[in-house]
């Protein structure tokens, strides 16, 4: 039964049998004793935040740079309800984590005890999985098949609940040997008879498009060196989701750079036009197809998942692949080669393509004397790229300029809020990624708005010393709202004014932070510069156009053909139907 | 997707006998607007480990695609079976219904319990409690009979399903 200890110790020795190193978390009465535990040992490393929702971002940011499980710990009540927004980002996202929150003692349960909350309750669909532990001789066992079940398959969060007499307790304790559950058993290796099918339609295409996503990057960089050579292989085309950025790299001949709603026209154009699509990791979620029954009419469809509930829910496919999107990739190869395939001629496709990528629909006009947004991103990339940095971002237009006009040449490094879109996400998630890469530039592209969701992360990265940089898009709006406002709403801003913003500056000095200024073209590159040279964590307040709008854009209920490519292409009020979507 | 037409389908789904798996199918339907038109649960096997809940839904053939996919990646859950597809099976419900009357009433409620073959499990002078059995169909003709003879009240197990035949799902 191996050796009697308590369910705290428990908890840490678990962890440090797991490999874990880093823990983000915020003490509080319920998990006392783990945080007891904590403090006579050496081996992990806790990181103390200051609020709980950033403990989630900052290990999802942690998971989403370094490939590893990211954990949280918390306590009952508000700690864990606090929680309850990264958790379901990490859902969304799938985003590998495990949370473990305290909880009342056992005998307290469902009494309505201070600081009590019906945690698995909360969180049982926000999680993957989630457990409340009422003995201390499982605890042990559960730690293991939490971490099993968030790295595997569809990577996801998965909280363990653990009331404080279960953490008191002592039980035996022994690292288990391989995991296997009785019934839960990812799918990793795809039907080679469907591979050999998607291989044959490939080959066949005329006008192919590989479009991927986030799969790619959770699949592990194996994956993305995978996409590089099956690209190569067909010829196709290849497009990606937000979440799939850096899969292939920026600038590779083939990348049709991020579709959707931001995307670019010729990605959107060229998913509407083909006849064959292959989606690799990737779900079909409505920010992409933009309009349902006007997604990509005539084109046959693969789609590779490793969550089956991904096939047909919101669009039919021809033929459906189950299994992690490297291992199907590298079959699809051997089958390929094995073969003798060619791709088909595909020259008039590309260069219908050409045609598209000529409208340069990222391509923006200098107007006036205000520093564009853009501008200011596409410096910031070409400044930092030699130092091949991390992004993060938080959620609005700044979030889509920089998948516009920052490039990505490398998995995992493009950190960002995709399915939930929570505001607050970019500060701790950059300090998650700078824990796993102490030497790395970490920038958190963020916007004025949304940097105030989750500003008191300042402190907890002065505390450990992490060089993050916050790139501050300031347009004094919350533009993204805004942006709706305008094009649906008739131009009635209600409440997207940021009124009563601090003192960037000063408020990063209040932290022992640097705060730069940037307030027009003239200061743009010697602020870049002034933020990379500071060895320190550096707010920039970079004060850009206020009324910039994020283009081309798909309007809500529109279709991929039906783009907006520039101001001159707006409309002023939405009918009903259009207003009606998110 | 949607428009297609609505199908009626009878789930069998194997679970895990714990704490909060009930809970996690009912949040599913709920959460993602599925129907559920009956639920029934019970631990089915020797060692109390796993229970086994009969849901009948409906809805156009792709989305029980989908109920049936969200069902099968839930942790907890070891087997789900669409018996609608899977081919012949036998579905069962059983009622307990109260009728109260006296004089020719209590007689021909009694009398159309007998065609129903519904066996009184409880009577007093002026009541009975019938105890039927049958497909959903046949429970649904006996309450509406028992209406014209005092009906008072009605509880429904709701369907139990199994595969026809010597195999296991």
């Amino acid at each position: 039964m191996g050796t009697e200890m308590t369910g705290a110790d428990i908890v840490v020795q678990a962890l440090t049998d797991l490999g874990v190193e880093v823990v983000f978390g915020y003490p509080g009465g319920a998990v006392l004793p783990i945080y007891d535990a904590l403090f006579k040992q050496s081996r992990i490393r806790h990181i103390l935040v200051r609020h709980e929702q950033a403990a989630v971002h900052a290990a999802e940011g942690y998971a989403r740079a370094s490939g590893k499980v990211g954990v949280v710990l918390v306590t009952s009540g508000p700690g864990a309800t606090n929680a309850v927004t990264g958790i379901t980002d990490a859902l969304m996202d799938s985003i590998p984590l495990v949370v473990l929150t305290g909880q009342v003692p056992t005998h307290l349960i469902g009494t309505d005890a201070f600081q009590e909350c019906d945690t698995v309750g909360i969180t049982r669909h926000c999680s993957k999985h989630n457990y409340l532990v009422k003995e201390t001789a499982k605890l042990g066992p559960v730690l293991h098949e939490a971490f099993y079940i968030a790295r595997s398959g569809r990577p996801g969060p998965v909280v363990i609940d653990i009331p404080k007499d279960v953490q008191i307790m002592r039980a035996g304790y022994a690292k288990p040997g391989v995991i296997s559950h009785k019934t839960y058993k990812p799918q990793v290796k795809g039907d080679l008879t469907a591979i050999e099918a998607a291989v044959e339609m490939l080959a066949a295409a005329e006008r192919p498009i590989l479009y991927t996503g986030g799969g790619v990057i959770n699949s592990g960089p194996v994956a993305s060196q995978l996409l590089r050579e099956l690209a190569k292989a067909c010829g196709a085309p290849v497009t990606s989701t937000l979440m799939g950025l850096g899969s292939l790299p920026d600038d590779h001949p083939q990348f049709l750079g991020m579709l959707g709603m931001h995307g670019s026209y010729e990605a959107n154009m060229a998913m509407n036009k083909c006849d064959l699509m292959v989606c690799l990791g990737a779900r079909f979620d409505d920010r992409v197809t933009g309009r349902l029954d006007a997604f990509s009419p005539n084109s046959r469809k693969i789609h590779v998942d490793i969550d089956r509930s991904s096939f047909n829910k919101t669009v039919r496919v021809d033929l459906a692949i189950q299994g992690d999107v490297g291992s199907v990739m590298e079959d699809m190869l051997k089958v390929w080669r094995a073969r003798g395939h060619r791709a088909a001629d595909q020259k008039p496709w590309w260069e219908q393509i050409k045609g598209w990528r000529a409208r340069n629909s990222f391509g923006f006009e200098q107007k006036g004397e205000a520093l564009l947004p853009q501008k200011a991103i596409q410096r910031l990339y070409e400044m930092t790229r030699a130092k091949k940095p991390i992004i993060s971002t938080e959620v609005g237009q700044h979030q889509m300029w920089a998948a516009q006009h920052f490039g990505f040449h490398e998995p995992n490094k493009w950190l960002t809020s995709g399915g939930l879109g929570t505001m607050g996400y970019g500060l701790p998630a950059a300090i998650g990624a700078q824990l796993a890469f102490p030497g790395a530039l970490v920038i958190d592209i963020a916007g004025e708005a949304s940097i105030q969701m989750n500003i008191q992360e300042l402190g907890t990265a002065t505390q450990y010393r992490l060089p993050v940089k916050i790139f501050i898009i300031n347009n004094e709006y919350m533009g993204m709202v805004r942006q709706w406002q305008e094009l649906n709403h008739g131009g009635r801003y209600s409440e997207s004014y940021s009124d009563s913003l601090p003192d960037f500056v000063k408020l990063a000095e209040a932290y022992g932070w640097k705060g730069i200024t940037i307030d027009g073209p003239d200061d743009l590159d010697a602020g870049i510069q002034a933020m990379i040279d500071h060895p320190g964590p550096v707010v920039v307040d970079c004060r850009v156009a206020k009324l910039a709008n994020c283009f081309p854009m798909i309007p809500s209920g529109a279709a991929h053909t039906d783009m907006i490519l520039s101001a001159a292409d707006e409309r002023g009020e939405a009918d009903d139907d259009a207003k009606a979507l998110v | 997707m949607k428009h297609l037409p609505s199908e009626r389908h009878t789930l069998s789904i194997l679970v895990d006998n714990e704490a909060g798996v009930l809970a996690r199918i009912v949040g599913l339907f709920s959460a993602r607007g599925y129907n559920i038109e009956s639920l029934t649960v019970a631990d089915v096997s020797d060692d109390h480990a796993v229970s086994r809940i009969t849901v009948v839904t409906n809805g156009p053939p792709p989305v029980i695609d989908q109920i049936m996919a969200q069902l099968d990646r839930l942790v907890p859950v070891h087997k789900v079976v669409d018996l609608t597809d899977w081919g012949p099976h036998v579905e069962r419900e059983m009622a307990l219904v109260k009728v109260a009357g006296t004089g020719d009433k209590r007689v021909e409620a009694l009398r159309l319990a007998d065609i129903f073959r519904a066996r009184p499990v409880d009577t007093s002078t002026a009541s009975f409690v019938f105890e039927v059995s049958g497909s959903s169909e046949k429970v649904n003709q006996f309450i509406t009979l028992m209406r014209e003879v005092g009906l008072v009240e009605v509880a429904r197990t709701g369907v139990v399903a199994i595969a026809r035949g010597a195999e296991a799902v």
